[in-house]
């Protein structure tokens, strides 16, 4: 870069970019605020904006109150299990079509995507009625697969994009020396395309975590993820912000530090073929 | 394309699986919520129970919700993705600038993006929209006017609100990334001409733009269409009819009235309208992305 | 799919691993809401699982909706996730007659069936047959604030009229220091604003279908219902009145905010709570109001543990909600948080009890409320449904929730009164016709 930018410049810019930042980001430092609160200073009108008395009482409460480790490591299980097993499909299927691609392939991959266009609701019964023949009520195994279907034309899609912009030269390169073909994707596809796997897999457990609709209604007690646990904070009797906070600050944190830690890895992926 | 017929076998061989389990979890349900659609199946009414006809179609595209939802979907759809799109170039061109901090200004704008639906709606239902004792309720009383009720009010543009604040992160970050790789030399080449930055923009950026623009369009639309919770956790879909959009409709039949026939039918209906704007975003999608 | 078996076998391990080496011991799951007294129970289940060493509670807690859709699907599709289930006496008789629910005639020797208050029991009962065992129950009265009925000159006699209610109202508002003279429900759904107003409806002797289920909101008794509260609500209400439940209008009332406020009578332990409350010391209770035509405006609710048909695990289950709603609880809530939190409304024989009268300023008036609510007969003319603040039949939580959408709209202002009726009757008949109720 050559131009230099004046320091007045990247002042206005600074201070404006913060300010936005703020503003977007003040629901989630409220939440946190307010998990620290009494409930009666939660309500405040002028609300105080720091915790007039600061307190660990709300979690405390949610802890006696629910199980959030197990919740949490539900959450985990599935969110991670579903995008692996996803990987798995997802990968073989990316690749034949970013360095195959037949007239279809578009088509194909426009199919998979408005698979996710079917309301969840309007199919919730008949899912239930096949989740319980098959005994898969309240599974982690169930949650783990419905969570990798619904996200599974995502993963395809975003790998697909990824993958399109590796130059098949070197691949074809690679082939013509002789590289027979687990080589060449060990080898070559592979470390080019990590990028592109480990967005992927970051972006699917993001969407597997939030997921509240499947998760919610196909488990009862020992599948229930975190979507459950703060489903029972929701709207109690009596005042109920605080611990609300707390029960939310729980839920989304360790998403939410998963995304802040690998948000380089997260976007370096996520173009979806927006940059050519 | 160089492909032996080898790899080409090969390459269906890996297609399929994805192809076979996606084709199975579409058919199955869609199977049977047909199959519903043409019965006369409430859970909660084991009498009432046979063969209905069109009746299901019949009573769903005539229910007094169904335009207003029909016109909410899009209006939320829309007015999401015009929001999250123009927002994100603009604050993607921001934080494309030089400014301290920028690591975690970059963080916080795309926090929002992390945060399970129905948290987020349950914040901004109570923190902040309650006209009692809610953020925006002070910052009213702060600037001199009488807090706004604004689910009762603004019931849609509330929602609204929500979910771009939901998805502007995301449309920020692929925008921002777009940005990123406008080649610095064709802007200064242009900037040398004597090119400002309106036209810089006009000329130069928004075309590049053009195909992260469609994608975030593509995505977004996609889960948009659905929206659900956060109309479930914050209005219900009221007062009277004004946030019900399809998805909302569909919900109400299968899980207040459990109508699982009248559902089925909203379901296919609902496929069928999903489809129309696949076909639309199909068009989209292979203009600026084959190019 | 090999990989789900693994995983759930997995989590089985897990699950074992967590329960330790008793594999003999019977696994409770019950689903409740997430209600004080709900959440109460939780803590102190010890006493429970001391005397049932072999048996092991788990808990499904979820917001009441929630549960209702979770519930429902399951034992509809005999999804046999519950063992034991939390339900309202709108749900009861639905269930019990279609052979969802096991008759609890073994609820344990001390159990003491007969001293159920009558109207609660009937409301569980089919054909003679108790289906579920009440856990709290409540009708609704009026909370009002005495300092400020004092202020305004007036006395609030026991059995208000809806004129007075008006009249308290317009004079208890004080707007510029954030006063509103009475908060009523505005959020729209059939257990919220609709529970309200259906059994307001009642008391203007209104009802929902006529004998040969007619839909009734074009009738005059509906437009003097609604118009009623509409005004009162314009004149007096709260802000944002129409996004109001049960939850916030306990919070301005307890926040100071509310001259009166007409709701469940379970609310009396919360707003005379000082550590929630701000104004505990000045809460005074009424029954809810009338038009002189014979019926008043309250409720009956009972929240209630029932057993769904076809479980395992029918024993354990009984062993469980025999202790849950039993004498023996009452005592143990009283011993460890005090009388003034036991469940209420669901036995004859606490209403006799000395300390707990002492204990419980609105006692009195919640049994007399309770009392005074006759779920057979809810309304001045004839109906062909029971349920005091509800229809209790399959179809109407659906179109309960969509006619409180066109009220809540109502009162939000976006429609008139007599269009909101207009809908509500047009929406009404379609709903029974496609049911098959309207021939």
């Amino acid at each position: 870069m050559a131009r230099a930018i004046s320091p007045q410049k990247k002042w206005t810019f600074t201070i404006l970019a913060w300010i936005v930042a703020l503003i977007i980001f003040f629901p989630i430092l409220w939440t946190f605020l307010t998990a620290f609160k009494t409930e009666g200073d939660a309500i405040l009108f002028p609300p105080a904006f720091l915790p007039p008395h600061w307190t660990l009482e709300n979690f405390f409460e949610v802890q006696t109150r629910s199980n959030y480790f197990k919740h949490f490591f539900n959450s985990v299980v599935i969110s991670v299990g579903s995008t692996l097993i996803g990987l798995v499909i997802a990968v073989p299927a990316a690749w034949s079509m970013a360095f195959a691609p037949t007239k279809r392939t578009k088509d194909i991959l426009m199919w998979m995507l408005s698979t996710k266009m079917m309301p969840a609701v309007g199919v919730l019964v008949p899912i239930f009625l096949i989740f319980k023949n098959l005994g898969l009520l309240d599974t982690l195994g169930g949650l783990t697969g419905i969570l990798m279907l619904i996200n599974l034309p995502i993963m395809v899609w975003m790998l697909y994009t990824y993958f399109r912009e590796i130059p098949i030269d070197i691949l074809e390169a690679s082939r013509m020396d002789g590289a027979v073909l687990w080589k060449e994707i060990v080898y070559i596809l592979l470390p080019m395309a990590i990028p592109g796997i480990a967005s992927t897999l970051l972006l699917n457990v993001i969407l597997a975590w939030n997921e509240a609709f499947w998760t919610l209604n196909l488990s009862a007690a020992n599948a229930a993820p975190l979507t459950a646990f703060i489903a029972s904070y929701s709207s109690p009797e009596g005042l109920f912000w605080a611990k609300l906070s707390a029960a939310s600050t729980l839920a989304i944190a360790p998403i939410l530090i998963l995304g802040w830690f690998s948000q380089k890895q997260l976007v370096r992926g996520m173009t979806f073929g927006a940059v050519k | 394309m160089a492909a032996t017929v080898n790899t080409r076998k090969l390459a269906r061989t890996m297609l399929m699986p994805a192809v076979i389990i996606l084709f199975i979890w579409m058919i199955v349900p869609l199977l049977l919520t047909i199959w519903y659609s043409f019965q006369n199946y409430n859970l909660i009414n084991p009498v009432n129970a046979g063969f209905a006809g069109w009746s299901n179609y019949k009573y769903f595209l005539t229910d007094p919700a169904f335009f207003q939802a029909f016109a909410n979907t899009l209006i939320l759809t829309l007015s999401v993705l015009a929001i999250t799109v123009i927002g994100g170039i603009l604050l993607g061109l921001l934080l494309d600038q030089f400014i301290y901090g920028q690591g975690i200004v970059r963080i916080l704008v795309i926090s929002p993006f992390f945060i399970m639906p129905t948290v987020a709606a349950l914040v901004w239902k109570n923190m902040l929209m309650n006209p009692n004792y809610g953020i925006f309720a002070w910052i009213a009383t702060r600037l001199g006017f009488a807090p706004v009720a604004w689910l009762e009010t603004f019931p849609l543009l509330s929602i609204i609100l929500i979910v771009a604040w939901q998805w502007l992160p995301f449309a920020t970050l692929i925008l921002l990334t777009a940005l990123q790789s406008l080649d610095e030399e064709q802007k200064e080449a242009a900037g040398m001409d004597g090119a400002n930055f309106a036209s810089l923009f006009v000329y130069i950026t928004l075309p590049h733009l053009a195909r992260a623009i469609t994608v975030v369009i593509l995505i977004e639309t996609i889960f948009l269409l659905s929206v659900f919770a956060e109309i479930l956790v914050t209005t219900s879909g009221g007062p009277g009819y004004a946030s019900t959009n399809i998805a909302y409709l569909i919900y109400h039949q299968a899980l207040l009235d459990y109508d699982v026939g009248g559902a089925s039918a909203g379901g296919v209906v609902a496929v069928i309208l999903a489809n129309i704007v696949a076909i639309f975003l199909v068009r989209l999608v292979g203009k600026n992305l084959d190019a | 799919m090999k990989l789900n078996r693994h995983l759930a076998g997995f989590a089985s391990l897990v699950a074992i691993a967590a329960a330790g080496p008793a594999l003999a011991e019977t696994t409770l799951t019950i689903a409740t809401v997430n209600n004080g007294d709900m959440v109460r129970m939780q803590t102190m289940t010890d006493d429970f699982t001391k005397a049932n060493p072999d048996i092991k509670l788990q808990w499904v807690t979820l917001e009441e909706n929630q549960l209702r859709q979770k519930v429902t699907t399951d034992i509809a599709t005999k999804g046999g996730q519950y063992d034991v289930l939390t339900i309202g006496t709108y749900e009861v008789p639905i269930w019990s007659k279609n052979g969802w629910l096991v008759p609890l005639d073994n609820l344990g020797a001390d159990y003491d069936v007969d001293d159920l208050l009558p109207a609660i029991r009937s409301g569980l009962s089919t054909d003679g047959k108790l289906y579920a065992a009440p856990f709290y129950g409540e009708s609704s009265y009026v909370m009002y604030r005495k300092d400020l009925m004092e202020k305004a000159g007036l006395t609030m006699p026991d059995a208000p009229t809806w004129d007075f209610i008006r009249q308290a109202a317009d004079k208890m508002t004080d707007r510029a220091n954030g006063i509103n003279g009475v908060c009523l429900r505005g959020k729209a759904g059939w257990g919220e604003n609709m529970a309200f107003l259906t059994a307001m409806s009642n008391s203007f002797g209104a009802r929902w279908f006529d004998e040969k289920w007619q839909p009734q909101f074009d009738q005059p008794e509906w437009k003097n219902t609604l118009q009623f509260y509409v005004d009162l609500m314009k004149a007096d209400g709260p802000a944002g009145a129409s996004s109001n439940g049960f939850n916030e209008n306990l919070t301005l009332f307890q926040q100071g905010k509310c001259g009166m406020w007409i709701d469940a009578t379970v609310a009396g332990s919360f707003v005379t709570d000082p550590k929630a409350s701000t104004v505990a010391d000045k809460v005074g209770f009424a029954l809810a109001p009338d038009t002189g035509l014979g019926k008043r405006g309250n409720w009956l609710w009972a929240w209630s543990l029932a057993i769904p048909a076809g479980s395992a695990k029918v024993e354990a289950a009984e062993k469980f909600v025999g202790w849950a709603t039993s004498k023996h609880y009452t005592e143990l809530v009283a011993a460890k948080e005090g009388w003034a939190n036991v469940p209420p409304g669901t036995r004859t024989s606490l209403y006799k009890n000395a300390d707990y009268l002492k204990a419980a300023p609105f006692a009195q008036m919640t049994i007399d409320s309770i009392n005074s609510a006759d779920p057979t007969k809810p309304t001045v003319k004839p109906v062909p449904y029971t349920g005091v603040q509800f229809v209790a039949i399959p179809e109407f939580q659906g179109l309960g929730d969509t006619v409180g959408q066109i009220f809540s709209a109502a009162l939000a202002g976006q429609t008139s009164v007599d269009d909101a009726l207009k809908q509500a009757q047009d929406v009404s008949t379609r709903t029974m016709t496609k049911a098959g109720y309207i021939k």
